[in-house]
């Protein structure tokens, strides 16, 4: 029997960048708020023995304990699904700051392309371009309205970085410069250059100087150290919750948070939620968390599932298609990318920081002209600086054996003498990809876990093939002696590592028939549940997805504070 | 050496042979192995040679066995070499103490898979889906170093260590196509994929897990280990070369 707590405001499920966000907002409204984290408690100084690539990296030190819950996972519906029983292809954080803790800290806004890209796309080529099986929406609201959201994101995060010409108008410039441009990016810059295109550093969440924020909190410049992806900032140069908007929402003293707090269950009674159930990972002991608004912050994937194992909202059925939980799952596609392997050249390349590196933006979105191809959006095409950390980073040409004598000399050659053209493709909804619950497998308290059906589409094929064609390009300009192209998408396959962007689920949208929660990540189905995160992206673009994400966040928190004075639907 | 260790290792080698003389354990022909088998038909002089040796040896405590039995030991050095060998760029492997990273690892939570999803049921999964596999890690290592000896045996009438590094390619490249017998259902493949993978953390990870000697891996490669900071490094044109750091260096922070 679950021990019944006194009612409260506001309950947040998970404490990464979407729920420490609203968090911060609401306490600094004056609103009290419960933070629930299944994960540990974290503090900048946890970080000073970061530099260990085998513990984080390898054995995943900040992410989930996939003993405890994962999803299952099966490339199409007629197969069986089974468990990701350890990491391959996502990494899931887990923790204070969750994902916010060891990303990158890459930071871009998606383009005024992407909010309205059913409509812009069906304008400009024709109602037929994109074909019945993928389920593109308008995201309900445009790229000007949410230009004030990215602005505030932006500022509390000192985002790094240089106006693009090619993106969205923006109200102010980035709050700090550029990072380092390296010889390693200034190679990429002169081939594309001379190729006609306007190459521009990678907004940064890694600031490229010291920096105060609005809310008053001081941070440390990068020092390129390159320890940011599975790893957290010694520094606190890299934007993190736990460096960022934690400490501001405990400054309120509004904020009571509760770690090692496991949440199953949304109360509701169809229409409205009650509260939470959740149980203290380490007692097993349950509590029943009463709140006028529960926020569900807890990633993509538990977003889904939370809503699923709790019966809010309408499940999606791909074979009616009706229904919204569990819609528009998208992935991105990272093939097409070309390795260039330099005889007599040597970079620095065991320094670096997680969102280093130069890009075009020629083609991203409708950037370019899609008349002639079988595929809509496109690809951030780019060479990224991360520090070559040495377990990871074992590269030879292709033909080389991945073991032995010759492997050896090779990755051993070429460690210090590789670089990448590299695409991160945007990921178009298909009415075959979706999140349910699994009719088997269960976590470690006894919930359904989330199934996961997915595999790349023809769309994603064709965006790679002609992707490949630009990196190689670009690749041959930069002159190596030798280039290795993978230009094909195989199919998806969870263990093999690409990246964490997963999105949809739990999508936004202008009316409730399409989609699960309006743009402030209100639901239709329960006016006092907000479910933030990337879970709400209709489509997902080509670029890494925290900025939209985190200025979502702030929409967001603006809503609930509306609601909790005038209650109702803010659309 | 003070005349206090001195005398314990005497010590040490009279208490063995006191043992062995009690015991009443007998020799004739019967190949006994261990420390015990080697204690035999050796003078007193080498006895004290030896025991100097291993007293070096443990200058480092961390050169010791949490896991393997030291024959599971060899043979995973041997594999390890194979994978990692030793040239004139630097050493191999087994120089790095790749296999007692490897031992170190199988001994940790990470060997009774203590992060990974356990519960069953356990089906055999599509190429797309990730193993789907029981057996722990530390005994699927098990049981795939002992088969690299069946195999052999099988192949060459020889254990894995005594043969040729040529023919222990091909055993390994066996393994690496899943073409010897399956361990317990697992095919080898995996086995090869745990051990190549050992390894290359054993060569490149912090000395602290007992593998990278000295971090000769991380020299081998111009990898200059764990700094605070590389601002300056990274700006310039020229490669820049730096004795490599470890994580020891990060304490007292």
């Amino acid at each position: 029997m679950a021990k019944k707590l006194p009612k409260v405001p506001v309950v947040v499920v998970g404490m990464g960048w979407a729920g420490s966000i609203i968090a911060a907002e609401l306490t600094k409204a004056g609103i009290k708020v419960v933070g629930l984290e299944r994960g540990k408690e974290r503090k900048m100084s946890d970080y000073l023995m970061v530099h260990d690539e085998l513990r984080f990296q390898h054995r995943t030190e900040l992410m989930q304990d996939l003993s405890k819950e994962t999803i299952t996972s099966r490339i199409n519906g007629k197969m069986r699904a089974l468990p990701m029983r350890h990491y391959g292809t996502f990494i899931v954080g887990d923790g204070l700051g969750g994902a916010g803790s060891h990303w990158n800290g890459q930071t871009y806004r998606f383009l005024p392309y992407d909010f309205e890209i059913k409509s812009l796309t069906e304008k400009k080529y024709g109602a037929n371009k994109i074909k019945p099986d993928y389920l593109l929406q308008d995201w309900g609201i445009t790229y000007e309205e949410m230009e004030p959201y990215y602005d505030t994101f932006e500022k509390m995060a000192g985002i790094s970085g240089e106006t693009v010409e090619l993106y969205g108008h923006r109200s102010n410039p980035y709050p700090t410069g550029p990072m380092i441009k390296t010889p390693v990016l200034e190679e990429f810059e002169k081939a594309t250059k001379k190729l006609g295109y306007k190459p521009y550093m990678i907004p940064s969440a890694n600031l490229s100087e010291n920096y105060e924020n609005p809310d008053g909190i001081s941070r440390a410049a990068c020092q390129y150290c390159a320890y940011c992806e599975n790893f957290g900032c010694e520094y606190g140069a890299k934007a993190d919750p736990v460096v960022t908007v934690i400490p501001v929402a405990k400054e309120t003293g509004n904020l009571d948070l509760r770690t090692y707090s496991n949440v199953t269950r949304i109360l509701n009674d169809g229409t409205k939620a009650t509260g939470v159930v959740y149980v203290n990972t380490f007692t097993g002991e349950e509590f029943e968390q009463p709140a006028e608004i529960v926020v569900v912050a807890s990633y993509v994937f538990n977003n889904a599932r939370l809503l699923l194992n709790s019966g809010l909202g309408k499940p999606y059925d791909p074979t009616t298609g009706t229904g919204v939980i569990g819609k528009n799952y998208c992935y991105q596609v990272s093939s097409g990318y070309s390795s260039l392997y330099y005889n007599d050249r040597e970079f620095n390349l065991y320094g670096g920081a997680g969102a280093l590196g130069i890009e075009i933006a020629e083609f991203t979105g409708d950037n370019f002209d899609h008349t002639n191809e079988n595929f809509i959006h496109g690809s951030g095409i780019r060479t990224t600086q991360y520090g070559n950390r040495p377990i990871a980073n074992n590269n030879a040409p292709i033909g080389t054996p991945s073991w032995g004598a010759d492997f050896k000399k090779q990755s051993i050659k070429y460690a210090n003498s590789i670089l990448q053209v590299k695409s991160q493709g945007a990921s178009m909804p298909h009415k075959q990809n979706y999140l349910d619950l699994d009719p088997t497998y269960k976590d470690v308290y006894g919930m359904p876990l989330l199934r996961m059906t997915y595999d790349y589409t023809e769309q994603d094929r064709e965006l790679v093939k002609y992707m490949a064609k630009v990196t190689r390009k670009i690749a041959e300009e930069m002159g190596p002696d030798h280039i290795d192209t993978v230009g094909e998408q195989s199919p998806f396959n969870v263990n093999v590592d690409t990246n964490t962007h997963n999105t949809g689920g739990v999508i936004m949208g202008a009316e409730p028939e399409t989609s699960a929660v309006n743009t402030y990540l209100q639901m239709w189905d329960a006016e006092n549940v907000f479910v933030a995160g990337a879970s709400a992206f209709p489509h997902n673009s080509c670029f890494n997805p925290t900025g939209t994400l985190g200025a979502f966040s702030y929409r967001a928190a603006e809503g609930i504070v509306k609601y909790l004075q005038q209650g109702g639907s803010l659309v | 050496m003070s005349d206090k260790e001195k005398s314990q290792i005497e010590k040490q080698v009279s208490t063995r042979r006191t043992f062995l003389k009690n015991s009443g354990l007998t020799v004739g022909g019967l190949i006994i192995g261990g420390a015990v088998g080697s204690l035999f038909g050796r003078s007193p002089e080498s006895d004290v040679k030896t025991e100097q040796t291993t007293h070096a040896q443990a200058a480092n405590p961390n050169e010791a066995l949490m896991f393997f039995y030291p024959d599971e030991y060899q043979t995973t050095m041997a594999a390890a070499e194979r994978i990692f060998p030793k040239d004139e760029l630097g050493p191999g492997a087994m120089e790095l103490n790749a296999a007692i990273y490897i031992d170190h690892q199988l001994a940790s939570q990470w060997g009774v898979n203590a992060k990974d999803y356990r519960l069953g049921p356990f089906y055999d999964p599509d190429p797309t889906q990730g193993q789907q596999i029981r057996i722990l890690r530390k005994d699927l290592f098990r049981l795939g170093i002992k088969a690299l000896d069946d195999y052999s045996n099988k192949k060459y009438q020889k254990k894995f260590t005594e043969l040729e590094a040529k023919e222990q390619d091909e055993v390994l490249i066996a393994f690496e196509k899943g073409e010897a017998n399956s361990l317990s259902g697992v095919p080898t493949s995996v086995f090869f994929k745990m051990l190549r993978n050992l390894t290359m953390e054993g060569v490149y990870s912090d000395p602290m897990y007992g593998g990278n000697k000295e971090m000769l891996g991380w020299k081998m490669r111009k990898y200059p280990g764990t700094r605070m900071s590389y601002t300056k490094e990274i700006q310039s044109d020229k490669f820049v070369q730096l004795e490599p750091n470890n994580l020891q260096s990060h304490m007292g922070h």
